[in-house]
This record gives C-alpha cells, sequence and structure tokens, in this order.
C-alpha cells in the first residue's frame, strides 16, 4: 500500500489573511510630506551697531494687535486686501529715471510717496504677543504670496516659467534639464526682488 | 443532448482568483515599506494653520519642535497654556538648547551644519511663545526654520 500523502495546506485563507495585514498597515500610514513657509532669522547683532536708517517711503509696516486686527501704514486693512497692497508697495518703483534707484522692470505706480525701488522695499511686520499664530501666519502667507506673485510675472518675462513652479521642481529634485543653469536663474529673480521682511520684536503689554 | 454541451463549453470560463493573493501581498509589501511607525507621541495639540506658499520639508536636515495647548490626558498636570514639545516630552523656554543639540547630534554629521528647525504650532497658540523660541534658536545660532502648515489658505474660511 502506497502511503498516503500529506494533506495539501488550504491555501485559500492566505488572501483573507494578507488583507487584514494590508488593511492594518493602510489605516497606520501617514504620508509624512511636512510642508511650510521657510525663514532665516537674523543673527544675534551687536546692541551697539547703528541700525541703517531706512527712508519712510521705503517702509511697509504691519502691526497686528491682540485682537489680530492689521494696520498697514497706519491704516487699518482686512486680511484679504494684504497682499494686493504688498504687491503695489514692492512694485512701485518711485525713484525717477535719472535716479541710479530707477527700477526699470517695475510696473507700479511710481508714486513718490512709495517705495523707491524693490531692492530698497522693507516690510516690517510687528505681533502682539498675544496674537493669534494662525493671523501671523496668515501674515506671512499673503507677504510670501506678494513676493511670489511679482517673482513669477519676472520669471516669466525673462524666461518663459514661473518661478515658484521650477524652484518647487527643482526642491523635489524632479526637474529635468541644466539644474545649475537654471538655479542661477532663480538667483536672478530673487535679486529682482529680494525678501526683505522684517519682524520686530513684538511688544510685551498686551494692548 | 449535444447541443446542450456544446453551449455549456462556449461559455467564459470563470476568471481565476489564484493570483488574488499574489496582488495583495504586493500592495500589502509596499505599505509595509513605507510605514514609518511614529517616533514621537505627541502631547500637544497640532492644528497646524493653512498657508499655500510654502516649501518642501528637507527632513534629514530638520529637527522638530512641537508647541501647543497641552492635549487632554496631560492637561491636568500641565495647564492649559502653550507649552514646548521636544523629542516626547515637554520642555521649559531655557532647556530648548539642551533639547536641540541632542536632537542635532543625531542628524547625519555632513549635514548637522545644515539645521532646519521645523516649528510645528497649534494655531491658537499665542504669537509671544513662537518669539520667545525664535529669540532662544537666534542665540543658539540655529537660524534656519520653517513653520510647518498645512495646504490651504485662510483667506478661502
Amino acid at each position: 500500500m502506497a502511503r498516503r500523502s500529506a494533506p495539501e495546506v488550504n491555501a485559500g485563507s492566505m488572501a483573507d489573511i494578507a488583507f487584514l495585514l494590508l488593511i492594518f498597515f493602510l489605516v497606520t500610514t501617514t504620508m509624512e510630506k511636512d510642508k511650510g513657509i521657510a525663514r532665516q532669522l537674523p543673527p544675534i547683532q551687536d546692541s551697539n551697531i547703528i541700525p541703517p536708517k531706512i527712508k519712510k517711503k521705503n517702509l511697509f509696516i504691519v502691526l497686528v494687535n491682540k485682537n489680530d486686527q492689521l494696520l498697514v501704514n497706519e491704516r487699518s486693512m482686512e486680511l484679504k486686501d494684504l497682499r494686493e497692497a504688498a504687491i503695489e508697495f514692492l512694485d512701485n518703483g518711485g525713484a525717477t529715471s535719472s535716479s541710479p534707484d530707477y527700477c526699470k522692470y517695475c510696473k507700479g505706480k511710481r508714486s513718490i510717496s512709495s517705495s523707491d525701488n524693490p531692492n530698497k522695499a522693507v516690510i516690517s511686520v510687528q505681533n502682539d504677543r498675544l496674537t493669534s499664530y494662525n493671523t501671523y501666519i496668515a501674515v506671512q502667507n499673503e507677504l510670501v504670496a506678494a513676493y511670489n506673485s511679482l517673482r513669477n510675472r519676472e520669471s516669466k518675462r525673462l524666461y518663459g516659467w514661473e518661478y515658484t513652479e521650477i524652484k518647487q521642481e527643482i526642491d523635489a529634485g524632479t526637474y529635468l534639464g541644466d539644474k545649475e543653469a537654471t538655479q542661477e536663474k532663480l538667483k536672478v529673480i530673487q535679486q529682482l526682488y529680494p525678501l526683505k521682511l522684517s519682524e520686530a520684536q513684538p511688544k510685551k503689554t498686551g494692548n | 443532448m449535444s447541443k446542450f454541451t456544446k453551449k455549456k463549453s462556449s461559455e467564459l470560463p470563470p476568471i481565476s482568483t489564484a493570483s488574488l493573493p499574489d496582488i495583495v501581498f504586493m500592495l500589502l509589501f509596499f505599505f509595509m515599506v513605507v510605514t514609518v511607525m511614529r517616533d514621537t507621541e505627541l502631547k500637544v495639540e497640532q492644528n497646524l494653520p493653512k498657508a499655500d506658499q510654502v516649501e518642501k520639508l528637507k527632513k534629514d536636515r530638520s529637527v522638530f519642535i512641537f508647541a501647543g495647548k497641552p492635549s487632554t490626558q496631560y492637561k491636568k498636570n500641565f495647564g492649559d497654556e502653550g507649552r514646548i514639545q521636544i523629542g516626547d516630552k515637554f520642555t521649559d523656554i531655557s532647556n530648548i538648547g539642551l533639547a536641540l543639540k541632542e536632537a542635532q547630534s543625531k542628524l547625519n554629521p555632513e549635514l548637522q551644519n545644515k539645521i532646519v528647525v521645523a516649528l510645528k504650532v497649534d494655531d491658537d497658540t499665542n504669537t509671544g511663545l513662537v518669539t520667545d523660541i525664535k529669540e532662544k534658536l537666534r542665540e543658539l545660532n540655529m537660524v534656519k526654520i520653517i513653520y510647518i502648515t498645512t495646504p490651504g489658505n485662510q483667506l478661502d474660511q
């Protein structure tokens, strides 16, 4: 009599087991792709260095109080208007065509009472200590958006692509083409509209 | 009768499910590889603010600082005020330096100089706390920071 072979293990439930595991990992997976607003903090400076004088017209002062209300150059403003106002200020190019600060690529109103040149224009944000972080980020976001939209406009004019798109592609490593040369171009654009965002020390009082 | 059998043979055979486990296993392995178990347990609330002008975080060179109100189970011991968490423990503002130096030493040595501090701050926090952190970071000479946000725009709300 031939020996009986061992009965085969039923593999039918294999799929069920695998499904169970699959669902477990599906649920626990969090695709972490953190994104955010990058910033460079100013290094600590000697207190006896006198800060350079900035003309009042080259300053765009954004004050945020503890109730999250905005005061922009001494006028109250809604958050939704901040981006436009910042663009107008940065792109003003108020210097006359004879002065060395003349801005050739600016498309603003060229009003004398606003900034001379994007290179000179400084945006200063001052928060109260009790301002909510939400508003703080919203303000930062709008100001970065103002810079980005101007940079996009210039890169479109000069190179035919959008600054933010290409920068994202390079950061993600998906950019196909000459990276070095493109990074140089990005730098050129950045110099046309340099990010000059200063943050004043917040006031200690609640008012 | 012969008509019957003929009809039956021309019917489509049922789709074999024998390869189903293989397919499922493939998916399973994908998710097993992709899954990263959280290495830190969050002790503070984390509703990140929305922003759309964002850059990607380079994970290999970043250390995280969490801030926000303590989550419900820690409220009893740590109160309702905004608190800072580095690693898995609450940290006082004066001890940030030590905790960050420790986190920095865990990074790849080549990237330790390029350290980026990622601030994950709850949107309900006061800016004062964030300012204190930033002041401290300036003293520590870790000037590259990134405010982690979630996609969206606060103006759309």
